[in-house]
Parts: structure tokens; C-alpha cells; sequence
């Protein structure tokens, strides 16, 4: 990897770890074939109102999850049992809309690590990044393939190895390499994040705000 | 090298710029609001941060506050909540606080610019994706996470890769009672809501030139519908017009050697963009949207298109036809609507709520719309009742709201409720965006004026 890797100096003055380490992650599928899901839906704005970044997972997908009355959609993916895991298998242009980080926190905290999508929108997937979800793009073609395979069989396990930067459909092997950039992904699996980064240069960053005109 | 408008602004911003990695990348003015704030202030504590420099940070109360009875205590305990935390972090690290009654209070991305927090060839940051809006100033603008509010709030910088550029020109005389709302839901529906991901948008082109500085901040603000992380247009006489004296505009020397660095932010002939696109300004009409993305728009007069011409795949566009209760190649033209919204960072300036007064003068609000007329901001509230337009509201039937997001994203009472339509002047037309199961229909003011007199979907040109 390329020469990035300040975080490993051992200058910093790290606090507190930002959140768990990301290496490998094998685990089973929750396939939501839906196109173009928007943070709204991730997490409806009424739950924006907490001043703490807890127990957002228990609205993930709220309004699709449950009916009115707080009962169980039966026919709505989360609520079937038989899919279980870590990873999250979403539609094309997943996380599109408002830039609520709450929609990455929402996902963390239901218990993916990983979101896997033929495209996803820019700030999701950046605010995945900051928290600790890992956003893994493959083709359309291999997005195919996984939901295939796990409607197939839904105990059909996929392994992502973030150091490698692949991600493997075990039950057929087919493998994919994805896009990551070194900076994020020394982050990842240090389980360090930007905070941690740029505290250690704040003389240049006061340097830099004596030349600034406004 | 010549270069774009974004490059000069970006490149100037850039701290340090890390090999394969982001910029560190330097945030002028950050605005701050009680939904994305509180949990970034908990990261700080938590890590025992400072705020670096408060006075670059500005508080605002909108998103969930109340439109009617501000001077009452807010009844809703978690909003209220909210707008406690906003107040006591803004007191504790000594940042500018404008909250429910404060004089310059209102939504976010109104009071920015009304209050000359937002410069040219400035970086603006702020805890909502429509941050776009700024770009209208030659401003670099863009919303952000949660975790950014906290790297701002710590250390005045973000880590951002540099973002592709895009410029989109459009030409000719826009035809009659076509607005800049009409112009950017345009564009959204030509790129998709996917379209611009990656980009940064530079607009040009004389279109663009003729707007106001409103109309200008209506289109910059919608850029982030098309998936772009912002939009700009290069900053002329209008904008140095618009700031100068206002309250945080830069002074005296201070001004004129302001004035000199920004009469260099425009693109030079020969700087190239990573995507161009043009289209033609006579192509354009009154847009309504009949969808559940804001890319799912026409001109008024048109057919609902079928799902084959539709980017997104049959079922999503099934599914959202379902949703709205309509059909492919419906006109909607006719369509009974029960609520109208005029506001929101895309449509509550002044000149928005002159455009709703040019077809609602004279005429009588439907029996069967409910309709939320909600300022941006006390000094467009202010403005409303100064130019007489409150008149000609109250005459027709209407009442005037007090500022905030409201209906935008209905975290307040404002709610449509399920399974009504309601034509609506913000900017998303999301699924339950509006109260859970409500039916966006996005349209200018003129539309939404139109809708409100006349109950249906009306064609704002047969009424001007
Ligand atoms: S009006 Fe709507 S889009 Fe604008 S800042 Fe408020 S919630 Fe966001």
C-alpha cells in the first residue's frame, strides 16, 4: 500500500479507538433487492431526534419494517428469519438522499459491518466510512449473482477481506477486487478515523488559518 | 494552468494533501443546526476536544421547530430537547446562537447568505445536504456527516477527495412562467437523481447569469438531487450587490481587497471539465414531479411517462407509481391535491413568495387545500409584510406561518398526513418525506400557487 499510513507512526494521541477494527468479514447475506433506497428510508426523519447515537438500529428501515400499529411487515426482508449476517446486499444507487450519518449509524447498530451495492451515493458511503461500515461496490453482474445465490440458499456465506480488497461469494468463488482509498482503508483496519488524524496537525492547520483572507 | 471556478476555490482550501487519500481541506464557515449538532458534540466531549474557532461556526434552530406560537415552549419533549442541547453546546463553546425568536432565525441556508455569513470563493459546511444552496455565491458548499460536524467543529477541516467536475450551460430566453425551480427540476430529471454522483457542478450560461441571487441559490440549492456533491455559479456584479453591507461581509480595505480576489473566481476559457452538458432553455416548462425522487419530474403539460423510458428499472418505477396512486401515461393535469407547502431552503425567499402572490392575488385559496405558508426567515417574513404581500395572502384565504424547515422534512407538526397529495416547493418527494405515507408533488411557486387556488393541478401559465 501506498505511503499513508501516518496512523501507525504511534505519534498520535489517540483517546479512544473510533471503532471496532475491520480485516476480514465472512458472514451470511440480507438481501434487499430495492433500487435507488434513500436515507429516509434507511431512517425516517422523526427519529433525528436524539441527541445520542444509540439505539438507532431498532428503526433501521422503519416504515418498511413495521406497520402502524409497530407490528412486524411480515413480508419485508428484515423480518424473515431465515436471512441473517453482517452483510448487507443493496440495490443499485444504495443510500441516495439526505446526508444523515444517522443512516450509517442505523446500519452499525443493527449489526452490519459491510454494505455491499452495484453503486452507492457519495455521502453515504462516505459517513460509512467515517463509522465503520465498510461500502463494497461490485458489478451488476456479481450483485446478480449474490442475491441469486442467496435466495438459492440463505445460509450461503460471502467473505470480504479488506486488506486484500476482494470480496468472494464462497459457494462459487467467484471474486471481485473493489475500490478503496488508502487513507480510509488504513483507517478501517486500524479502527482509527479522521479526528484521530488530523488532531495531530493542528500547528499547520493554524498556520493555514492566519493566511486565510475571511 | 488555467482553471475552473471549483479548482481555484478548492485548491486555495487545501491544507495538506495526502497520497492516496483525501485533502485535508480547510472550512471557512460552518453552520450548525439542533438535528446533526448534538451527537458531534458528545464525540467531542467524550474525547475532551475544544472548538478550534468558534467564531467560524454559527448555530441555528430550524429543522424541528415549531411555524405557529414560537414564543410558547416548544410542546414536543424530544424537539424541545434538541433545541436545549443546540443552545447550551453553542453557550458552552462560545459559538453565535440563533435560536426560536432570535431576530436573524430561520432556516439554515436562508440566514447564511441574508446575513453575509456566505462569501464568495468561501468553504461553507453545514450538518444538511442541501449546504449546496451557498454555491449560488461562488461559494464551495456542501453538506456533511455527522462525524465531519465533529472534525470541523475541532479542527476547521474535513478529509475530502476532490470531487469531478461538471459544468452544466444552459442558454436562450426561459419561456413564460418558467422559474429557477422549473430549471433545476429540469435538470434533475434529464440526469437523474444518480447522474451528477462525484461531481461537483459548475452552471453557466446566460440563463444562470439573468437569474436573481434567490433564483440562483434555488438551483445551487437542488444540485444534490441529482447526486451532485454541490453546485456553483462564478460570482458578478449581482452577488457583490447582494452581500455588500450586509451584517458579516468583510469592510472598508478589508472589502476592497476582498473584491479583488473575487473578481478572479470565474473559469478561464480554456480550463476543461471532466463532464460538460448543455441543454436549451426554450426545452423548459412549468415541472411537477408525479414520483417518489425528485428525478421523477415533467413539465406540466406531459403525460406521466411510460416505465421503458425511465432510468431505475420497472419495479422501482411500479412501486412508485403505486405509492403515489397514479398510472403511466396519466396526465396530471386535474389531479385533486389537499395540501399546498410554499417554503423551505429551495423556495422561501422573498421572491418565492412574490411568485405565489402574482396568482393567488384576486383570487380565493380552493376550500379543499390546506395550505403552509412558511417564510425562511424573520427578514423574509419581514419583507412578506413590508411589501404587502401578507395582504394579499389574507385575502385570498391564506395564513402566514413563522420560519423553519417545517414540511420540508415534517420533524414539527407540519405533516401531511397518509395517502394526501400535497404540491410542495421544497426539494425531496421521498417516500413519508413530508409525514409517513403523505404524496410529494415538487413544483415551483407559481405551481404550487396555481394548486392552491384552484384545488387540481393547474398549468401556473393558464393563470398568470
Ligand atoms: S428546508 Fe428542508 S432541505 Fe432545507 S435545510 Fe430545512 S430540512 Fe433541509
Amino acid at each position: 500500500m501506498a505511503a499513508c499510513c501516518p496512523l501507525n507512526t504511534g505519534k498520535l494521541n489517540i483517546k479512544k479507538m473510533a471503532y471496532d477494527k475491520f480485516t476480514t468479514l465472512t458472514s451470511s447475506v440480507v438481501p434487499l433487492p430495492i433500487e435507488n433506497v434513500d436515507t429516509d428510508q434507511i431512517i425516517p426523519a422523526r427519529f433525528l431526534k436524539a441527541t445520542t447515537r444509540d439505539g438507532f438500529g431498532d428503526n433501521l428501515f422503519r416504515d418498511w419494517r413495521y406497520n402502524g400499529d409497530n407490528t412486524p411487515k411480515e413480508d419485508f426482508i428484515l423480518n424473515n428469519p431465515i436471512y441473517t449476517g453482517k452483510i448487507l446486499l443493496g440495490g443499485k444507487n444504495f443510500g441516495s438522499g439526505s446526508s444523515r450519518e444517522h443512516a450509517a449509524w442505523a446500519v452499525y447498530d443493527y449489526g452490519f459491518r459491510c454494505v455491499v451495492s452495484s453503486f452507492f451515493a457519495d455521502i453515504f458511503k462516505n459517513n460509512c466510512l467515517n463509522i465503520g461500515v465498510l461500502p463494497v461496490q461490485i458489478s451488476p453482474e456479481f450483485s446478480n449473482e449474490i442475491f441469486e445465490a442467496v435466495y438459492a440458499d440463505p445460509k450461503t456465506e460471502v467473505e470480504i477481506d479488506l486488506k486484500a480488497q476482494t470480496i468472494t461469494l464462497l459457494s462459487s468463488g467467484t471474486k471481485e477486487s473493489f475500490d478503496i482509498n488508502g487513507y480510509k482503508k488504513d483507517n478501517m483496519l486500524n479502527g482509527f478515523d479522521d479526528i484521530d488524524y488530523l488532531q495531530n496537525m493542528k500547528s499547520e492547520i493554524e498556520a493555514f488559518t492566519e493566511s486565510r483572507p475571511f | 494552468m488555467s482553471s475552473t471556478l471549483f479548482d481555484k476555490v478548492w485548491d486555495s482550501h487545501v491544507v495538506r494533501n495526502i497520497a492516496d487519500g483525501p485533502d485535508v481541506f480547510y472550512i471557512d464557515r460552518h453552520l450548525i443546526h439542533e438535528v446533526t449538532s448534538p451527537v458531534a458534540f458528545v464525540g467531542l466531549k467524550s474525547r475532551g476536544l475544544s472548538v478550534l474557532y468558534p467564531d467560524r461556526t454559527f448555530a441555528v434552530a430550524d429543522h424541528n421547530t415549531p411555524t405557529i406560537n414560537q414564543h410558547l415552549p416548544v410542546e414536543d419533549p424530544l424537539s424541545a430537547n434538541q433545541l436545549k442541547t443546540l443552545e447550551d453546546n453553542a453557550n458552552q463553546y462560545g459559538i453565535s446562537h440563533w435560536g426560536l425568536g432570535h431576530q436573524n432565525n430561520g432556516i439554515v441556508h436562508v440566514v447564511g447568505p441574508e446575513n453575509g455569513i456566505t462569501l464568495p470563493g468561501a468553504t461553507i459546511v453545514c450538518g444538511d445536504s442541501h449546504t449546496s444552496t451557498h454555491g449560488a455565491f461562488g461559494a464551495i458548499a456542501f453538506g456533511i456527516g455527522t462525524s465531519e460536524v465533529e472534525m470541523v467543529l475541532t479542527t476547521q477541516c474535513i478529509m475530502q477527495p476532490k470531487p469531478k467536475k461538471m459544468r452544466i450551460s444552459i442558454n436562450g430566453p426561459l419561456s413564460k412562467g418558467v422559474t429557477p425551480k422549473d430549471v433545476g427540476l429540469y435538470i434533475i430529471s434529464q440526469l437523474t437523481t444518480s447522474g451528477a454522483t462525484g461531481y461537483f457542478v459548475e452552471y453557466a450560461g446566460d440563463v444562470f447569469e439573468n437569474m436573481t441571487m434567490e433564483g440562483r441559490m434555488t438551483v445551487c440549492n437542488l444540485s444534490i438531487e441529482m447526486g451532485a456533491r454541490g453546485g456553483m455559479i462564478a460570482p458578478d456584479e449581482k452577488t457583490f450587490e447582494y452581500i455588500k453591507g450586509r451584517a458579516m461581509t468583510p469592510k472598508g480595505a478589508d472589502w476592497d481587497k476582498a473584491m479583488t480576489y473575487w473578481k478572479t473566481l470565474k473559469t478561464d476559457e480554456d480550463a476543461t471539465f471532466d463532464k460538460e452538458l448543455v441543454f436549451n432553455a426554450a426545452d423548459i416548462e412549468p415541472m411537477i414531479t408525479y414520483g417518489t425522487n425528485p428525478g421523477m419530474g415533467m413539465g406540466i403539460s406531459k403525460n406521466i411517462p411510460s416505465a421503458e423510458s425511465v432510468e431505475g428499472g420497472k419495479s422501482t418505477y411500479d412501486k412508485s407509481l403505486a405509492y403515489m396512486g397514479y398510472a403511466e401515461n396519466e396526465s396530471m393535469i386535474g389531479k385533486k391535491i389537499d395540501y399546498v407547502f410554499i417554503g423551505s431552503c429551495t423556495n422561501g425567499r422573498i421572491e418565492d413568495f412574490r411568485a405565489f402572490a402574482s396568482i393567488v392575488k384576486g383570487r380565493k385559496k380552493a376550500d379543499n387545500v390546506t395550505a403552509w405558508l412558511v417564510p425562511g426567515s424573520h427578514i423574509v417574513e419581514a419583507k412578506i409584510k413590508e411589501e404587502g404581500l401578507l395582504d394579499i395572502f389574507e385575502t385570498a384565504g391564506f395564513v402566514l406561518r413563522e420560519p423553519g424547515c417545517s414540511a420540508c422534512l415534517a420533524m414539527n407538526d407540519d405533516k401531511v398526513p397518509a395517502g394526501k397529495y400535497a404540491v410542495s416547493t421544497s426539494n425531496r418527494n421521498f417516500e413519508g418525506r413530508q409525514g409517513p405515507g403523505s404524496r410529494t408533488l415538487l413544483a415551483s411557486p407559481l405551481v404550487a400557487a396555481a394548486a392552491a387556488v384552484t384545488g387540481v393541478v393547474t398549468d401556473p401559465r393558464d393563470l398568470l
